[in-house]
């Protein structure tokens, strides 16, 4: 299956890792995966800026940017739901992709870690990935998965909400890294680089030495 | 068109002023009637049996008291719990028959007694118009059997009878049987339990300004 | 935004937390929620296709039962008639029930001004008022309040000396002390859940009883009602009266409902007076996509599931609607620009509200929505749309040979409680070209 991959402006500026590791999987479980040079970004940060022009234009670019593929897949649940509802592009996020589409659970991953994992809200409520990243963790050998307290609670990024909003942000974002820090895990993992960006950074200025990685890094290992 | 109340300029040039500003908002949208899916549940899947039987249920989880009867048993009951809460002064509602009415309390009648009078009294008996098994609901309609609102309202014990046949299982039910009285301009008061608060440090407490006390007579037969 | 006092967060949390359990515990238990959440909706947004129609048909039924019916502009005229009504009745103290639109047209202020004692009897509001406070949670407005500050107002304004704080006890002084007022008013003011359009029923949803107090004894009753409140039909009320009491309280029924329809000989008040109030609804109901704002049924259930809510509490809303709802409706009440514009900026979208919400709002896209309407989005972050539109443009952006980029960005805000990640070796574009050709 030939497949594009949407690696986000995001991804692509501050965490490659993550995107080489979506391709990894993707290769790993019989794709080939394309990546079209055009692309920039989703828009999603204009759009829910009220730059509501800016945002049109930047998704007008991507169905011929994405011309001709049987799948757009992404390492972002929330570019994805952006994508989605600013045009028809078939575009999914990595853990519905892989379950739901290639119907793949166990991607032949290895990562001997206690691992948490955050489902985004992105994920949670607007593509209702439901427990598929937990599925193909489960699968991951010698993983040790611990449930996350409160998973369900917003990690407090919320885009410019971050920096408009830093204290609450931050208010959010100390709830969240207690919950983390309760799991004993050594890596914080999440199907979004954004909320990771957060949360990373509020654990290294904490200096618990507690990792974060996108869930395509882990099945990727 | 202009209201009652002696002031029709005022209020007239208001009511003008709102309906055209409601008329202008939506002007020039060619907005389409909306359909309503009711595709909820209008009935309730229980036997007339377990209605009661649910009813009960419901009503002893707000800590109203239930005791379940046959008819002829109605009268001494009302005498055991009017001993039990230290009542020898209680109001009858007008329609109550008097094979309900209990020897040995003192049963005033309501010839609209002013609210000071009432809460003199001990409590007052009634009968109700139906009852809602799903969610223990009590419904009271104004009629003779129901008394008039004040009854149920200042004395501090409500003992109110309901006829197994009374009992409905929904609140989709209870509205329909509900739209007579309705149509007739009559008041309905819903009663689900004696009255709370949860506003003190969220405890709940029973028994604000209504009757703190209710007793249910559940009349089988 | 800041987050609130140490004491106010641990209230809210422990608060919001209990009713959200209930809360699920009860729509749990309701096989068809969707289906009811869906006719709500849509009864809601027929409803404000017909408003005129419906209000119309409302005050019809109303009149024919014997009541009253008035109309209001804004807060002004709103009050302009109420006081009016209870002057003309020679009462100088009114007995009020819980009502958020009155609160929001300041009516006890305006009754002072006139020498009138509006008595606050929801026990929750009794303490707010006694505090010279205002409300923080729509269902539970004295939330931030403890049992001995509880106790300690009850002495001091009230001259209940020698009260324990507990929680009973307290409730009984405040019901002992309401009774009298209950039983010598005059006059009687109210807001109302809904008012059906067909029947000209009006009704109040309530737990305490002082509602019923407040429609039955005084011979005179005063209801307030915001215009999007009007339904359609008497049918209506059964999916209502399942979305509200489990949305709000968490119950499968709130304790008391009272639906009354004009006036009714020998039982309850001899007069009623509807005022039907605009105050900014009309504003709200042209905008096509704000206009769902006034669906809310203020069963404050987005309350209790919001993570910023939960940690600033109701008054930093600025607004008698806090919340999520409130962030959507105060600035369209108020008008945009206004003094809320800042509002739909304090969410981080996270969606949590619309999920709970019984007649399915769609609150984090109303937010997004208002923000484009309000302005106030970073000029970096247009300079960025800019970059992004061209791969040359964008690839030059990502190797910061954009200036401005990175000093535009509030660098400062983000570095007060997080690092920055650091910076990567090269961009993934750079690694495919590299590996990939």
């Amino acid at each position: 299956m030939r497949v594009a991959l949407l690696v986000t402006c995001l991804v692509d500026t501050l965490f490659p890792r993550a995107g080489i590791a979506t391709v990894r999987v993707l290769e790993r479980a019989g794709c080939e995966v394309d990546f079209p040079l055009d692309q920039t970004c989703c828009g999603q940060m204009h759009r829910n800026t009220g730059a509501a022009r800016e945002a049109e234009r930047l998704a007008a670019r991507l169905p011929a940017v994405f011309a001709g593929y049987d799948a757009i897949v992404t390492p972002s649940a929330s570019c994805a739901a952006t994508v989605r509802e600013t045009t028809d592009l078939g575009v999914f996020e990595l853990s519905e992709f892989l379950v739901d589409q290639l119907g793949v659970e166990d991607v032949g991953a290895t990562f001997p870690h206690r691992v948490t994992y955050h489902p985004t809200c992105h994920s949670l409520r607007a593509l209702r990935v439901g427990d598929k990243p937990l599925r193909l963790l489960r699968a991951v050998r010698d993983i040790d998965l611990v449930e996350l307290p409160d998973a369900q609670e917003c990690c407090g990024f919320g885009g410019t909400f971050a920096i408009k909003n830093a204290d609450v942000s931050l208010a959010m974002l100390d709830d969240k890294l207690r919950s983390v820090r309760a799991t004993g895990a050594q890596v914080c993992a999440a199907a979004d680089c954004s909320c990771l960006m957060h949360i990373g950074g509020g654990l290294r200025r904490a200096g618990d030495g507690v990792r974060t990685l996108h869930l395509a890094e882990i099945l990727a290992s | 068109m202009a209201s009652g109340n002696g002031r029709g300029a005022g209020t007239s040039a208001a009511r003008a002023a709102v309906l055209a500003r409601i008329r202008a908002a939506t002007r020039g949208e060619a907005l389409e009637p909306v359909a309503v899916p009711r595709d909820y549940a209008t009935r309730s899947p229980l036997e007339a049996a377990d209605r009661v039987d649910r009813f009960a249920e419901r009503v002893a989880e707000y800590r109203a008291s239930v005791s379940r009867v046959a008819e002829a048993e109605i009268a001494q009951r009302v005498v055991v719990l009017a001993r039990e809460r230290g009542a020898r002064r209680i109001v009858v509602a007008p329609g109550v028959p008097e094979a309900w009415r209990p020897d040995g309390l003192e049963l005033v009648a309501d010839r609209n007694l002013a609210a000071p009078a009432l809460d003199r009294l001990d409590g007052v008996l009634t009968g109700c118009a139906l009852a809602v098994a799903e969610t223990g609901t009590i419904v009271l309609d104004g009629a003779a059997l129901s008394g008039r609102r004040a009854l149920t309202l200042v004395p501090d014990w409500h003992a109110c009878i309901v006829r197994a046949d009374q009992v409905v299982g929904s609140v989709p039910e209870a509205v329909a049987a509900m739209g007579e009285a309705a149509a007739e301009g009559r008041p309905l008061t819903l009663v689900s339990g004696p009255s709370a608060t949860s506003d003190i440090e969220l405890r709940r407490v029973e028994g604000v300004h209504g009757p703190r006390l209710l007793d249910v007579l559940l009349v089988e037969g | 935004m800041k987050p609130g006092e140490p004491q106010l967060r641990r209230n809210l949390h422990h608060a919001t937390r209990g009713i959200r359990a209930k809360r699920n515990a009860v729509v749990a238990e309701v096989p068809d929620w969707e289906e009811l959440r869906a006719a709500g909706e849509a009864i809601k947004r027929g409803a404000m296709r017909r408003l005129d129609v419906l209000l119309e048909e409302l005050e019809a039924a109303v009149q024919a039962a014997g009541g009253h019916v008035h109309w209001a502009r804004d807060a002004t005229e709103a009050n302009a008639v109420v006081g009016d009504l209870v002057t003309a009745h020679d009462a100088r103290e009114v007995v009020k029930v819980k009502s958020l639109t009155t609160d929001e047209i300041d009516l006890n202020q305006a009754l002072e001004q006139r020498g009138v004692t509006a008595i606050e009897t929801d026990l929750a509001e009794l303490i707010v008022q006694l505090s010279h406070d205002w409300s923080s949670h729509i269902l539970v407005p004295a939330i931030h309040r403890n049992r001995s500050e509880i106790r300690d107002l009850f002495a001091r304004e009230l001259g209940l000396e020698g009260l324990g704080d507990d929680p009973e006890e307290l409730t009984d002084a405040a019901r002992r002390h309401l009774r009298q007022a209950f039983l010598r008013a005059r006059v009687g003011i109210s807001g109302a859940n809904f008012g059906i359009a067909e029947t000209g029923t009006v009704g109040v949803v309530e737990s305490e009883g002082n509602g019923r107090m407040c429609t039955t004894l005084p011979p005179v009753l005063i209801t307030v009602m915001g215009i999007e409140k009007v339904l359609p039909s008497w049918r209506d009320l059964e999916v209502f009266l399942q979305l509200l009491p489990r949305s709000s309280t968490g119950e499968r029924m709130n304790p008391y409902t009272s639906l009354w329809t004009g006036v009714r000989t020998d039982d309850g008040p001899g007069e009623f007076h509807l005022v039907l109030l605009d105050n900014g609804r009309t504003r709200v109901l042209a905008d096509a996509v704000g206009r769902d704002a006034l669906h809310c049924i203020r069963c404050s259930a987005c309350l209790n599931v919001c993570p910023v809510y939960e940690r600033v509490g109701g008054h930093a809303y600025g607004s008698v609607y806090p919340g999520p709802i409130g962030a959507i409706l105060t600035p369209q009440l108020h008008g945009i620009p206004g003094d809320a514009d800042e509002l739909p900026w304090a969410s981080s979208l996270c969606g949590a509200c619309a999920d709970v919400c019984p007649v399915k709002i769609d609150i984090p896209r109303l937010l997004v929505h208002l923000r484009s309407r309000v302005g106030g989005s970073d000029p970096a972050l247009r300079l960025m749309g800019f970059a992004m539109e061209g791969r040359r443009r964008f690839e030059a952006a990502q190797l910061g040979r954009v200036p401005g980029m990175r000093t535009g960005i509030g660098l400062g805000a983000w570095t007060k409680g997080r690092d920055l990640p650091p910076p990567p070796r090269e961009t993934f574009r750079q690694w495919w070209r590299r590996t990939r050709g």
